[in-house]
Formats: C-alpha cells, sequence, structure tokens
C-alpha cells in the first residue's frame, strides 16, 4: 500500500511528464505543417491587444506606488531627484516583467484553461481530432506564440507607462524637476538590465500559456472541474511566474554580470 | 501460369459484403476498471450494427477505440483494411477521412456558426475552393432541413437541431463510414425520430454503413425497422423495412464489457435471457 507522500510524489510526476510531453509536442507543432495562421493571428490580438488595457493599468498605478514609497526614503539621504533612476531599474528589471506576467497569469492563463477545458467535458476536442485537426497545433501553438511575443511586447508598454507613472508623482507630488526626472531614469538604465528584463518575459510567457493549456485540457469532471482548472493555471502559472524570475535572475547574472 | 491479378485491398473492400470495420477480441481497462473484456464484431458495408447496454456497459468506448480516440490494450481493430490499434495520431488522420462520428450532445463548436461547424472539415483541412465549400454546406443542411439556420451560432439552437447539424457536419466529407453516440438520448420522441430518419436516410440512400451506440430501445428497433427510398416523384420517405433489409441491421448488445447477444430485431425480442428481457422491459 503507497504511502500518502509516495502517491502525491507520483502524481506529480505524472503531471510534469504530461506538461513535458505537451511542451514537446507544441515545439513539434511550430515548425511543421500544417500551420493554422488565422487562429495565430486571432490569439495574437486576444492575447495582446486584449490584455492592453489591464497592463496599462497595472503598470500605471505601480509606477505611481514606487515613486511614491521611493520618494519618501530617498528623503532621509537627500537623494530625492534620483527617485527616476530607482523607479526605471525596478520597473525594468523587475517589476514590470513580473506584474505583466501576473496580469497575463490572472486574464489569459485562465481564459485559455476555462475555454480548453469546457471543450474537453463538451466532446468538442474529440470532435476536433475526429475531424482530424490535431488539437495541439489548432489550439495550444497559437496560444503558446502568442504567449512568448506577446508577453514581452506587453511588458514594455508596462515598463513605460509605469516610469511616466512614476514621472507624475516625481513632478507633481515630490516636486522633482521633470528633466531631472528623466535624466535620471536615462542614467540609471544598463544595458544589462535592459536585455533581463527583455528575455524574462519571453520565458513568463512561455510558462503561463503551455501552463494553460495543459491544464485545461487535462480537466475532467463536467463544470465543476473546469472551474478548478482555471482556479489550478492561475495558481500553477503565478508560482511559476515567480519562481522562474529567480533563477533567470540568477542565470543572467552569472552571464552579464 | 496464373492469369488474373490478384485483388486490391480497396477493390476488396468496395465489394459488396467486404467488413469496413473488424473488432477482435478487444481488451480495454481504465485502471481498475476493465470496461471491455473481450470483444468482437464485423460491420460489413452497407450495413447497421447497433449496440445497446446499460450506461457503463462499455458502447460509447467501443465507438472511440474505432475511430482512434482511445487505444485498446489488446486485441485488433480494422477499419478500412487499416489496422487502427497500430497507427499513431498522424497516421489515423488518413483513417478518421473516411469517419463520421457524431458525439452525444453534437460537440459543436460554440464560438463558430453553423455554417462554419458544417463546413469544419472542408474549410480547415482541405484545399477546395471556397465557393464549393459553400455549395456543400447548403447542400449537407438542406439534406437534413436546417438550410435557414445556416449563419446561428450553436446556443441559438434546440438540442435536436445541435444533433443533426452534428450529423450535416459529419457528412459534409462524405464518409462512408458513420458512427453515432447516443445520438438521440435526451430528445423528445418526435425530435428523436427526425434524427432516427436521418441515420436511415444516409444508410440508404448515400450507402453508409452504420454503427449507432444506445440505450434507446425505441429508436434502435426504429432504426432496424425502417428503411428509405424514394418516390415516383423523386421524394424521400421513410417506410417500413423489408425483410431483406431488416436483415442488414444487427444488434450487439453489451453487459459488463462483454457481448450477451448478438443478432437481429426478432431473436433480439423473443430472447429468453433474463438480462435481456429485463432491459427490454
Amino acid at each position: 500500500m503507497l504511502s500518502l507522500l509516495e502517491r502525491r510524489l507520483k502524481k506529480a510526476a505524472l503531471e510534469v511528464q504530461e506538461y513535458l510531453g505537451l511542451v514537446r509536442l507544441a515545439i513539434q507543432g511550430t515548425f511543421s505543417r500544417p500551420f493554422y495562421r488565422h487562429d495565430i493571428v486571432e490569439q495574437f490580438d486576444l492575447i495582446g491587444w486584449g490584455s492592453l488595457t489591464v497592463v496599462l493599468l497595472a503598470g500605471l498605478f505601480t509606477g505611481m506606488a514606487l515613486a511614491s514609497q521611493s520618494g519618501l526614503t530617498l528623503d532621509q539621504f537627500g537623494a530625492r531627484p534620483v527617485v527616476g533612476r530607482l523607479v526605471s531599474a525596478s520597473m525594468i528589471k523587475e517589476l514590470g516583467p513580473v506584474l505583466t506576467a501576473l496580469m497575463l497569469t490572472g486574464r489569459v492563463g485562465s481564459g485559455i484553461a476555462a475555454e480548453l477545458g469546457s471543450m474537453v467535458v463538451t466532446d468538442q476536442i474529440n470532435a476536433l481530432r475526429a475531424l482530424g485537426t490535431d488539437p495541439m497545433r489548432k489550439l495550444v501553438v497559437p496560444r503558446v506564440l502568442a504567449g512568448i511575443f506577446m508577453a514581452p511586447a506587453l511588458t514594455v508598454v508596462s515598463d513605460f507607462i509605469g516610469v511616466l507613472g512614476g514621472w507624475l508623482v516625481a513632478r507633481y507630488q515630490l516636486q522633482v524637476n521633470s528633466s531631472l526626472y528623466w535624466a535620471s531614469v536615462t542614467k540609471g538604465l544598463y544595458m544589462n538590465d535592459v536585455w533581463m528584463g527583455l528575455s524574462k518575459p519571453f520565458v513568463f510567457g512561455f510558462l503561463i500559456a503551455t501552463i494553460a493549456c495543459h491544464v485545461g485540457l487535462r480537466t475532467g469532471g463536467g463544470t465543476a472541474g473546469v472551474g478548478k482548472a482555471t482556479t489550478v493555471s492561475v495558481v500553477a502559472g503565478s508560482v511559476a511566474v515567480i519562481a522562474a524570475d529567480f533563477f533567470v535572475t540568477q542565470i543572467f547574472i552569472g552571464l552579464l554580470y | 501460369m496464373a492469369t488474373e491479378t490478384a485483388l486490391t485491398a480497396k477493390q476488396i473492400l468496395s465489394e459488396p459484403g467486404a467488413p469496413v470495420i473488424v473488432f477482435d477480441h478487444v481488451v480495454l481497462a481504465f485502471d481498475d476498471k476493465v470496461v471491455l473484456k473481450d470483444v468482437s464484431f464485423t460491420l460489413i458495408k452497407g450495413h447497421t450494427k447497433i449496440i445497446l447496454g446499460a450506461s457503463g456497459s462499455g458502447k460509447s468506448t467501443a465507438l472511440k477505440i474505432v475511430v482512434g480516440l482511445l487505444k485498446a490494450d489488446s486485441g485488433v481493430v480494422w477499419v478500412n483494411g487499416q489496422r487502427v490499434d497500430q497507427l499513431g495520431e498522424r497516421d489515423l488522420m488518413g483513417v478518421r477521412s473516411d469517419l463520421g462520428m457524431i458525439f452525444q450532445e453534437g460537440a459543436l463548436f460554440d464560438s463558430l456558426t453553423v455554417r462554419e461547424n458544417v463546413g469544419y472539415k472542408l474549410y480547415e483541412e482541405t484545399d477546395l475552393p471556397l465557393e464549393q465549400i459553400d455549395r456543400r454546406v447548403q447542400e449537407v443542411l438542406g439534406f437534413i432541413g436546417l438550410s435557414e439556420h445556416i449563419d446561428k451560432m450553436p446556443s441559438e439552437l434546440s438540442g435536436g437541431q445541435r444533433r443533426r447539424v452534428a450529423i450535416a457536419r459529419a457528412i459534409s466529407f462524405r464518409p462512408s463510414i458513420m458512427l453515432y453516440d447516443e445520438a438521440t438520448t435526451g430528445l423528445d420522441p418526435i425530435t428523436a425520430t427526425t434524427v432516427d430518419d436521418e441515420m436511415i436516410k444516409l444508410r440508404d440512400l448515400e450507402n453508409v454503413s452504420s454503427i449507432i451506440v444506445t440505450h434507446q430501445l425505441r429508436d434502435a428497433f426504429y432504426v432496424a425497422e425502417h428503411m428509405a427510398e424514394r418516390d415516383a416523384n423523386g421524394k424521400v420517405r421513410v417506410v417500413p423495412a423489408t425483410a431483406e433489409k431488416e436483415r442488414e441491421a444487427e444488434f450487439i448488445m453489451l453487459r459488463d464489457g462483454i457481448i450477451v447477444f448478438e443478432g437481429g430485431a426478432d431473436a433480439l425480442r423473443s430472447s429468453k435471457d433474463p438480462y435481456i428481457r429485463q432491459f427490454l422491459s
């Protein structure tokens, strides 16, 4: 009789195995025909353009809060004018990529899991296969590609709007001269930071989309199962993003710094 | 010296009386639960196999094995001369191009219109001109009498209409074998008869071989004991079947994963088996 821990470990190992199988098939589907171009464009629009509003809002308020909080701290050292440097470095290296990814996990990850999960429980996935369509190529590949390429694009938008939000607070609350603010923003930006900040979203986007697709396609148990899959997708995606952030940061520190 | 040429598999399969599906000693279990214990049957070209059984007896599982959605643990499954139990997903696409499957509840793609659902395979998986596909979609919707619903979404259709659109989707690419998984379950008797008539028309007017999985006895006997014909004006009527036609419909009853009956409608009705008598009562 297997102990509870052994069963849990076996189940976890099986999940990882199935997930890696989905990743392998998604990579195969990306580099071999047939391609479902219409679905790829559609997902780029839904995931990219559709997430713009939430990313803009999250980035703006994050930048504003960051400027507000850091302004108070910098005051203690008489360094209020360098608030721009702190905002830009924080947004570009960490907050922009991670918060954008977490917003995407909630909006896009849950949507993907719910949609695919609903298709599973209503036999639409089986219907696709019976009609000669590979669900991996039709459903998973477009979403993964959209996740990989739209996450960095949205991160750039978030970074920019976050720095802009920081300027609003710096100019009107902290009374920092605008030219001083923008000068410190650019002064505090190193190419290594930019590389790190722009590379992370590719990893995050990949994780969010693949985890959501994996969870959605393994949904069982009717509508209750769909609800559970949505929750699992968001939780697992969020944890994966935060964990990946740590590991990617360590790799880049080792490579670039 | 031999002068006759061996027939190709395609030629053999196109002859009357050829087996199009062979299920041979198939076994399938999910974890500890054995769903199919040792199931064997053959579907002859142009004939109908009606698989009856209680919920959980393995009926739908058998259909999914035929189309390759599930893999058997052991046994052999032939479809149109190909061993589907040995094929990978990519190779199964070729087999599925001649199989049409109706799922319970229809399984229509709810983000696509009726037009896009019916023409799905032709739009997505073929290079046919759009005008030709549109014509075919109109034709099959006309066949099932739902032409006026062509631009509606599945959510705007009734349950019976969704099943009929599912049939239209499955026949749009002219398969020679149709698989029906509880196609009339949950429908009122009048709507169920409408769906049964579509099955009969396909079988008798398009010479489609069919496997019908159901636990609805009324529909099972209706399909077995009726046939479609064109009258002098070319209009299609569904009438009581001739004795010869009735012989082309065979019943299989599954119980706990094994076949407990195989035969015609009359033999089923006159069976003395207590389980069958209870099932038919």
